[in-house]
């Protein structure tokens, strides 16, 4: 390349660098739109979740803005968003978070998907002060580290399975249960754990396994020999998709019998699809189900919600995209409440933010944890060969009594 | 907690027994990985990404309404081609390379893999249903899944099968040849690209064959596949290459030595314990290596 040229390729990106920055001063609140930003996966390892999590925002934009919008100052202002991918990756969605920020103007903020990218953007949104809604994590250190423009309308990790251990002394006549737990070590996962063992404490209950397992082990044999050998009243399982897979296929393949099974993400597992009657009687905790009996008026209740999404997406909604549409809503009241774009403002309205949404109460705790939501647990039961998902806990919207204990295996078809 | 393994002497037996099974299925990842690596001096890091391929051949299969066991047949011959056409669009470009060239190359491949595989399959974690049942031991005190003793007799017949065909085959002894000393072969007339091409082909074959048992005893993601190349990696090394008994031995033992250092050492070190395993074999090889060069002096 001779010399003119390169020069001329220089120049050029000179003025391209130059128009982007100038083209950010005007992006954040333009034409009637507020402009919000997230990073989201959309390939890589997230990107089924990530797509769940984009069609949750997606549809409660447009949902919102045929409805009228949001009303600021008398004005009526309509939500877009601008997507970038991370690739799953948490260097990426922190670059991106950046160039959100400082290329695109963008000063509100949407989470991405998975409480690792979600610790990967805060630090940077908080650099800039940009209030962000997320609405896919929950790992409890998210809420430890003192951030002010972080809010999750989603119940935090340790909560998951807390409920569970409840149940399971309850059965047990109030008295303390003997348990075993296995725990992928992740964020997340390790999270899950913490609430369980405050649950044992507080129980009395007493842990007789407390494995960890390495993030590449596809392979619980040992601990459920473990199991099988010292009879335990309940077993929780929490390993993302691949431990929920992993566990019910060892524990029908070993037949091994324990009295209680809790999980996490059975439905982001299709446990019920994949495994058939295998996964009958796990219990798994979720954020959200549809037969829950929160209302708002945009969405209606669970169940509509339910219904206008699949005819949307042509598939029933898991409650990653649940919890993403109520972050639009959160995000819709608090620009309302503020009457203001100051983004301060908006944080300190967000602060205060006490609402009712399809997806469940919501009001922002100290660290900016969902504190108005209890988790759910649903149990999976199977008429024939379909399985469902039914609520089990809280009995405030159980819909189906829980099963205890299960059957062994010999007594199972 | 941590010896409860020997209060309960069964569990000695379901620990031992686990062990083997998976370290069969392991040492028919190796064998293919130490065939290629002694033939080409290729390190292949796409390795594990062939195996979960051949198990998402399976998958499909078994999407379609086929039981997924007829995957260890179909998938080695789908991946066969696979690994041949790699060979001839990639391979063949870095195989009189430097290690770190073609390193970097087979690593290149992986990322490709995966991506691909995501694209195509979904990034949810997939299992395929055998319905093959338990057998119970010991008054039910030992249950062995008969999915991974399926496997692991498959993996057994296959190792025989290639042990067979590389002894008394044209392209066998081509192959032997090969591996001893690549350009002699060629004077004598071996078509060495042709072994070359068949050689990553077959590694690509038994890949398939064991990502097709995986996809009925363990789960698939697109991701999951570095753990695979770097067990395999790992008996190899221990094993050393071109000795499929000592791959095997070494395959079964290390499925061994995992398994007790969860009872033992608990469940996050399990794969810990296998690393500082192989830090202490590559020292003390190089010992041992360093004393035969004293006495030589």
């Amino acid at each position: 390349m001779n010399k003119i040229a390169k020069l001329f390729i220089t120049f050029i990106s000179a003025i391209t660098l130059t128009l982007a920055t100038i083209s950010s001063s005007f992006a954040k609140v333009e034409d009637g739109m507020i402009v919000l930003g997230s990073a989201i996966s959309l390939t890589g390892k997230y990107s089924s979740n990530g797509v769940h999590t984009q069609n949750g925002y997606n549809l409660a934009v447009d949902r919102i803005n045929s409805m009228g919008g949001v009303k600021v100052g008398g004005k009526s202002y309509k939500f877009e968003i601008i997507y970038y991918d991370d690739e799953s990756n948490p260097k990426r969605a922190a670059q991106l978070a950046e160039r959100l920020i400082k290329q695109d103007g963008v000063h509100y903020m949407l989470g991405p998907y998975s409480s690792g990218l979600t610790k990967a953007i805060a630090p940077v949104t908080e650099k800039y002060k940009i209030p962000m809604v997320e609405a896919n994590g929950a790992s409890r250190s998210l809420f430890t580290k003192g951030y002010k423009y972080l809010f999750a309308v989603l119940s935090p990790a340790n909560q998951y399975l807390e409920v569970a251990i409840d149940l399971a002394v309850e059965k047990n006549g109030g008295k303390p249960v003997k348990i075993a737990q296995a725990f992928e070590q992740d964020a997340f996962s390790q999270d899950v754990r913490l609430g369980i063992l405050d649950a044992a404490k507080r129980t009395g209950s007493k842990i007789i396994i407390d494995d960890k397992l390495p993030k590449e082990l596809n392979d619980m044999a040992a601990t459920l020999a473990k199991v099988k050998a010292t009879k335990p009243d309940v077993l929780v399982v929490s390993g993302h998709t691949k431990g929920a897979l992993t566990a019910i296929r060892q524990i029908s393949e070993m037949k091994v019998d324990v009295p209680m099974l809790a999980m996490t993400h059975c439905d982001a597992a299709k446990l019920s699809k994949q495994h058939g009657k295998k996964s009958e009687y796990a219990l798994c905790a979720s954020q959200w189900h549809k037969n829950l009996s929160y209302k708002d008026k945009f969405f209606g209740s669970g169940k509509k919600y339910d219904k206008d999404f699949k005819k949307e997406f042509g598939y029933a909604p898991p409650y990653q995209s649940a919890e993403s549409s109520a972050a639009l809503l959160v995000f819709k009241d608090a620009f309302e409440r503020a009457n203001s774009f100051d983004r301060d403002k908006v944080r300190d309205a967000l602060k205060a933010t006490e609402m009712q949404t399809f997806y469940g109460n919501i009001k922002f705790g100290p660290g900016g944890q969902n504190v108005a939501k209890p988790m759910i647990l649903f149990q999976v039961r199977c008429k024939g060969d379909t399985c469902e998902n039914k609520v089990v806990a809280p009995t405030k919207w159980a819909s189906d009594k829980f099963f205890h204990p299960i059957p062994p295996w010999s007594e199972r078809g | 907690m941590d010896f409860l393994i020997f209060k309960a002497p069964m569990l000695m037996v379901q620990a031992s027994l686990d062990g083997i099974l998976l370290g069969i299925l392991f040492a028919l990842i190796a064998y293919g990985m130490a065939l290629q690596w002694g033939v080409m001096n290729i390190i292949n890091i796409a390795q594990g990404d062939l195996v979960i391929l051949g198990g998402y051949i399976a998958y499909t299969m078994y999407l379609a309404g086929i039981h997924p066991a007829w995957g260890v047949i179909v998938s080695p011959i789908l991946m066969y081609f696979v690994g041949w056409g790699l060979y001839k669009l990639v391979i063949n470009k870095v195989v009189d390379r430097d290690l770190f060239i073609s390193i970097l190359a087979t690593f290149g491949i992986a990322i490709v893999f995966q991506q691909l595989m995501n694209f195509i399959f979904g990034a949810d974690v997939v299992v395929a249903q055998s319905e093959y049942g338990t057998t119970m031991l010991f008054d039910n005190s030992v249950t062995l899944p008969n999915s991974k003793i399926f496997s692991a007799f498959v993996s057994l017949a296959y190792a025989v099968a290639l042990v067979i065909y590389m002894k008394k085959s044209k392209l066998g002894r081509a192959i032997r040849a090969t591996a001893q000393n690549a350009r002699a072969a060629k004077i004598l007339g071996v078509d060495t690209e042709k072994v070359y091409a068949a050689t990553f082909g077959i590694n690509a074959a038994l890949c398939g064959i064991a990502g097709a048992l995986i996809s009925i005893t363990l789960t698939l993601h697109p991701y999951v596949g570095l753990p695979y190349t770097v067990r395999s990696f790992m008996i190899v090394i221990v094993a050393g290459l071109g000795n499929l008994p000592a791959v095997a031995i070494s395959g079964m033992g290390l499925g061994l030595f995992e398994e007790f250092a969860d009872y033992i050492l608990g469940t996050e070190f399990r794969i810990g314990a296998v690393f500082m395993l192989l830090v202490f074999i590559l020292v003390y090889r190089r010992f041992k290596l360093s004393k035969k060069r004293e006495y030589l002096k």
